[in-house]
């Protein structure tokens, strides 16, 4: 443990949507590996959540509110985090949303939002943490996919859509920034235990077992470590890489 | 207190690791001095620091020389 505890020590970790599921268990495991962790939430309330969670497992580090579809939101965090903490070197795209509808009934603000929130997001959050990167001649960016994303899903034409192109972006980051000693992944989820897959009816939830061989949904914990394996030394020469964490649902 | 142009001059050289005799005012970034895309930008942003103001990206664009540089700056002093 002594060694883990070091890996991440005196970096800033900026991951977003922290308050539940996946980007929870990231920002602890982040923190469990030495970072500064700051968690974002779209309310006041879930920031508090964040904040108060990082404290009860010793991490150093606070939740704050952020809304990623607005450039002012993103700003103001950024100068928060940077003045409070440091210019956050390790970048953690993990919040999202669905919308879910096939496409003939899909409405234009279920496509929009989670193009927006889910893709423009990673683009405008990338753009506002690069310069100091770039600066600091170190950089780890890490997008939260879903094998959504490569394998397609009815019902889910918007957010495959935003996620497959999240994989494209990472792979052209990973090329301009990459003589600046800065990775971008993309780490993919297949069906994890969360609030975004409990609340799917029974017989739909056999059905999606059904397709994974290693038959149990993924615990969040189990996409923690593999962002904090991109985030630390060992990853270090990964980049534009999309890692498949889906229970072997999907193999590429 | 040193000049400008010197100023300017030895951030090129720092930012882009090139010699300061092979560093002229008609240099350009990329053709003469070998610099890429993401050079020119971390350039701009040096100078921001050192002369303390805020290039706009429209106007970072036009500047491709050393001698454009030192025009930005005198006349944003």
């Amino acid at each position: 443990m002594q060694q883990e505890s070091a890996a991440l020590a005196g970096k800033v970790a900026l991951v977003t949507g922290a308050s539940r599921g996946i980007g929870r268990a990231i920002a602890l495991r982040l923190g469990a590996a030495g970072a500064t962790v700051v968690g974002t939430a779209t309310s006041q309330s879930g920031a508090d959540a964040i904040s108060a969670v990082l404290a009860e497992h010793g991490v150093q580090g606070t939740g704050l509110c952020l809304d990623v579809t607005d450039a002012a939101s993103v700003d103001a965090v950024m100068k928060t985090v940077t003045e409070q903490f440091g210019a956050p070197l390790v970048l953690v795209n993990n919040a999202g949303i669905t919308k879910d509808n096939i496409l003939m009934r899909m409405k234009d603000d279920e496509w929009g939002s989670v193009i927006d929130t889910n893709l423009t997001s990673i683009y405008r959050m990338s753009k506002a943490c690069m310069r100091a990167m770039t600066k600091a001649r170190f950089g780890r960016i890490i997008n939260i996919s879903s094998v959504v994303g490569s394998m397609g899903n009815a019902g889910q034409s918007n957010y495959a859509a935003a996620k497959a192109g999240l994989e494209g972006f990472t792979r052209s980051l990973a090329r301009e920034l990459g003589s600046r000693n800065i990775t971008v992944n993309a780490v993919a989820p297949g069906f994890i235990d969360t609030d975004m897959t409990s609340g799917l009816p029974e017989e739909h939830r056999q059905n999606l077992l059904n397709q994974v061989p290693l038959g149990r949904l993924g615990q969040p914990e189990e996409i923690a470590g593999v962002v904090a394996f991109l985030a630390g030394a060992e990853g270090g020469y990964i980049t534009g890489e999309t890692l498949q964490v889906n229970g072997g649902m999907y193999m590429g | 207190m040193s000049t400008i142009e010197e100023r300017v001059k030895k951030i090129v050289c720092e930012q882009l690791g090139v010699k300061e005799e092979e560093v002229s005012n008609e240099s350009s970034f990329v053709e003469d001095l070998g610099a890429d895309s993401l050079d020119t930008v971390e350039l701009v942003m040096a100078l921001e620091e050192e002369f303390e103001t805020e290039i706009p990206d429209e106007e970072a664009e036009k500047i491709t020389t050393v001698q454009e540089a030192i025009d930005y700056v005198v006349a944003h002093q």
